[in-house]
């Protein structure tokens, strides 16, 4: 689904990531661990290719073409579909307004899909407008329901959300990755006996998210190197344990 | 590169301008209305069939071509024969606007040309709108047009009002002194939509008083090319909890000069005002000016002027804030700038190729939620963004 080659990316003349490489195969979810700075976000920014986030060296891979330097929207319309952390406010843009955009040619039902996370008192607001950290993440989610991304990429889902909402998070994270064992509807759906094209890089730097969804891979980002590549769930039980400088050593 | 100035047209020589033009027939029915004329109507929220309307007055040049009431407790008539109506009506004119206040109202005082006189009676509650429509068809006239508005006690009324100009006319300059009255536990809302030409001077002068909890929403809507406009109505808050809301919606293409602003003395307790104003230039010199005089304790104002500069063009914002007594409480929040393009790579990461989400961005700046508007303006909003992006190409 996704192979990230050699990558290197500048951020404000400054090299942010170097020789990264990455290989997400269709189906499944990678974690990407890292302390704060050692640029989880720079990476997702230059897959969606953000202005700011310049490659100079590499490329990146989705679907079999070459994305590296593709116009943001043609990405998205491919299949990449982000999750972000701080996304801006657009002032006069109704939510729900947004969400039908996100779906583009496809129907929507914008109603449904806001019922599935808590979210319909906010689909008449300003997108992002005043909007706590746990409503700004449900916010994404919801558009991103709508889109219907091949390839999810997530910047720490779990941060700013209540207990109450984290549940209902990770079960629409999983719906979406067709990892869900709960069906919107109710019904029991077997999405696990059927072939499983959804594919995730989830940030985190706490971790909290594998409690709620599940996970094929983890990986440490460490100074703007990818450092290790295995169970997520070992990776942050050492992470845990040790703490990031010791958990890296051992490729370093 | 454009030549941009920012110096304001208000040099109009009024002897560049006739004071005369000839009569046009009063209409009956609005369907004779050629397309030419209604179609420019239409623009500025005149509805010809008149449907889900109280009232309707219309003026060509000097003209009433047609007015009349619909509905039950509004009055709808040209200011002349109002004042033959009605005696006491002489008191209302001239009574919060000077006429030496500067050459326009001294040419309005001098040399009128009708305007429209419309009256809600004592706790009328009008549901429909009453429109209006000033129009100019007659090439370098000077229309000046004498209006008066008064919302008697515990009434409520929506006026829509329109102005434009026939399509083939070069230039003009429309002279509008404007007379509102709230009267006590009034709702009076007023919404003006101009649609001028690209070389049309515009200057109205207007002041609103308003009694005891009494309230004005003004709604100010100018999206096509206009030569240069100047107003900034007063307002006078003179009864306790009396209540002001200006939004006000502009945008100015290549060689237009708006400079729009409000000025409102909140002069009772617990008054509260605000003023809201959102524009775009492509081009073009905004100046958006706002000013509120707090001179008793217990009254509150807000100020909000956005301003979008999309390629060229001269954006001034102008907020205002004067506090006489300790007590007042007022703010402003004033920006101006480009589109952040955060905000354009967000919608681009969900699908949305740059000018859609640049046009979408446009829109909700645009959108502000403002109450009663006629439905067909949405859309005039829209037409006005696609034009504001030919612009920016």
């Amino acid at each position: 689904m996704l192979t990230i080659e050699d990558l290197a990316v500048e951020v404000g003349g400054k090299t942010i990531l170097n020789h990264i490489n990455m290989e997400i195969p269709e189906g499944e979810t990678h974690i990407l661990f890292g302390p704060n700075g050692s640029g989880k976000t720079s990476l997702m920014m230059a897959i969606i290719g953000f202005s700011g986030y310049t490659v100079t060296n590499g490329k990146i891979i989705f679907k079999g073409e070459d994305i590296t330097y593709m116009p943001i929207h043609e990405r998205a319309r491919l299949g990449v579909g982000v999750s972000f952390q701080r996304p801006p406010t657009i002032n006069g843009l109704k939510t729900k307004d947004l969400v039908a955009l996100c779906a583009r040619k496809k129907p929507a039902d914008v109603e449904n899909l806001a019922e599935l996370l808590n979210f319909k008192g906010f689909l008449e607001r300003d997108v992002n407008r005043n909007f706590s950290g746990g409503e700004i993440k449900r916010s994404e989610m919801l558009q991103l329901m709508a889109q219907e991304p091949d390839l999810v990429l997530l910047d720490e889902p779990e941060s700013g959300v209540d207990l109450e909402n984290i549940v209902l998070l990770g079960d629409v994270v999983n719906t979406l990755l067709e990892r869900g064992v709960k069906h919107p509807s109710g019904i029991l759906e077997h999405a696990h006996l059927k072939k499983r094209t959804k594919s995730a890089l989830v940030i985190t730097h706490t971790g909290h998210i594998l409690d709620y969804i599940t996970a094929d891979k983890g990986q440490v980002l460490y100074n703007g190197h990818l450092c290790c590549s295995r169970n997520a769930r070992e990776i942050l039980k050492w992470i845990r344990e040790y703490g990031y400088e010791e958990c890296v050593r051992c490729t370093m | 590169m454009h030549h941009v100035s920012n110096k304001p047209k208000t040099d109009i020589e009024l002897s560049n301008y006739r004071s005369e033009a000839e009569k046009h027939e009063y209409v009956e029915n609005l369907s004779q209305i050629e397309a030419v004329d209604s179609n420019q109507w239409l623009n500025v929220g005149v509805d010809i069939a008149e449907l889900d309307r109280a009232g309707t007055f219309i003026q060509k040049d000097c003209s009433v071509i047609h007015s009349k009431a619909m509905k039950d407790g509004v009055e709808v008539m040209g200011i002349s024969d109002a004042l033959k109506k009605h005696d006491w009506l002489e008191d209302y004119l001239w009574k919060y606007i000077s006429p030496e206040k500067d050459k326009f109202t001294e040419a309005a005082k001098e040399n009128p040309h009708e305007g429209y006189f419309i009256r809600s009676f004592p706790g009328a509650k009008i549901k429909q709108p009453v429109q209006s429509c000033l129009y100019i068809a007659k090439e370098g006239f000077s229309q000046n047009v004498h209006n008066v508005v008064i919302a008697e006690e515990n009434s409520e009324m929506h006026i829509i009002t329109g102005c434009s100009t026939s399509p083939h006319l070069v230039t003009g300059l429309h002279v509008g002194v404007s007379e509102i009255f709230v009267k006590k536990g009034a709702t009076l809302h007023f919404t003006m939509i101009h649609d001028w030409g690209e070389q049309i001077n515009v200057r109205p002068r207007t002041a609103i008083h308003v009694e005891e909890g009494g309230v004005i929403v003004s709604n100010y809507i100018s999206l096509r090319p206009v030569g240069s406009l100047q107003m900034s109505p007063t307002t006078y808050l003179d009864g306790k909890g009396a209540v002001a809301r200006f939004n006000s919606i502009l945008v100015a293409s290549a060689g237009c000069h708006l400079d729009v602003g409000s000025t409102i003395f909140l002069n009772e307790t617990d008054t509260r005002a605000e003023i809201i104003s959102r524009a775009i230039t492509v081009g073009g010199t905004i100046i958006a000016r706002g000013e509120m005089i707090g001179r008793v304790a217990g009254c509150k104002g807000h100020l909000e002027c956005k301003g979008l500069l999309l390629n060229d063009g001269i954006m001034h914002a102008i907020p205002e804030l004067q506090g006489h007594v300790p007590g007042v409480e007022m703010s402003h929040e004033a920006a101006v700038g480009k589109i952040d393009q955060r905000e354009i790579e967000y919608l681009m990461a969900r699908g949305l190729d740059e000018d859609e989400a640049v046009s979408t961005i446009v829109r909700g700046f645009l959108n502000v939620d403002i109450e009663g508007l006629p439905p067909g303006l949405a859309a005039e909003i829209d037409k006005a963004v696609t034009e504001t992006q030919k612009d920016m190409m």
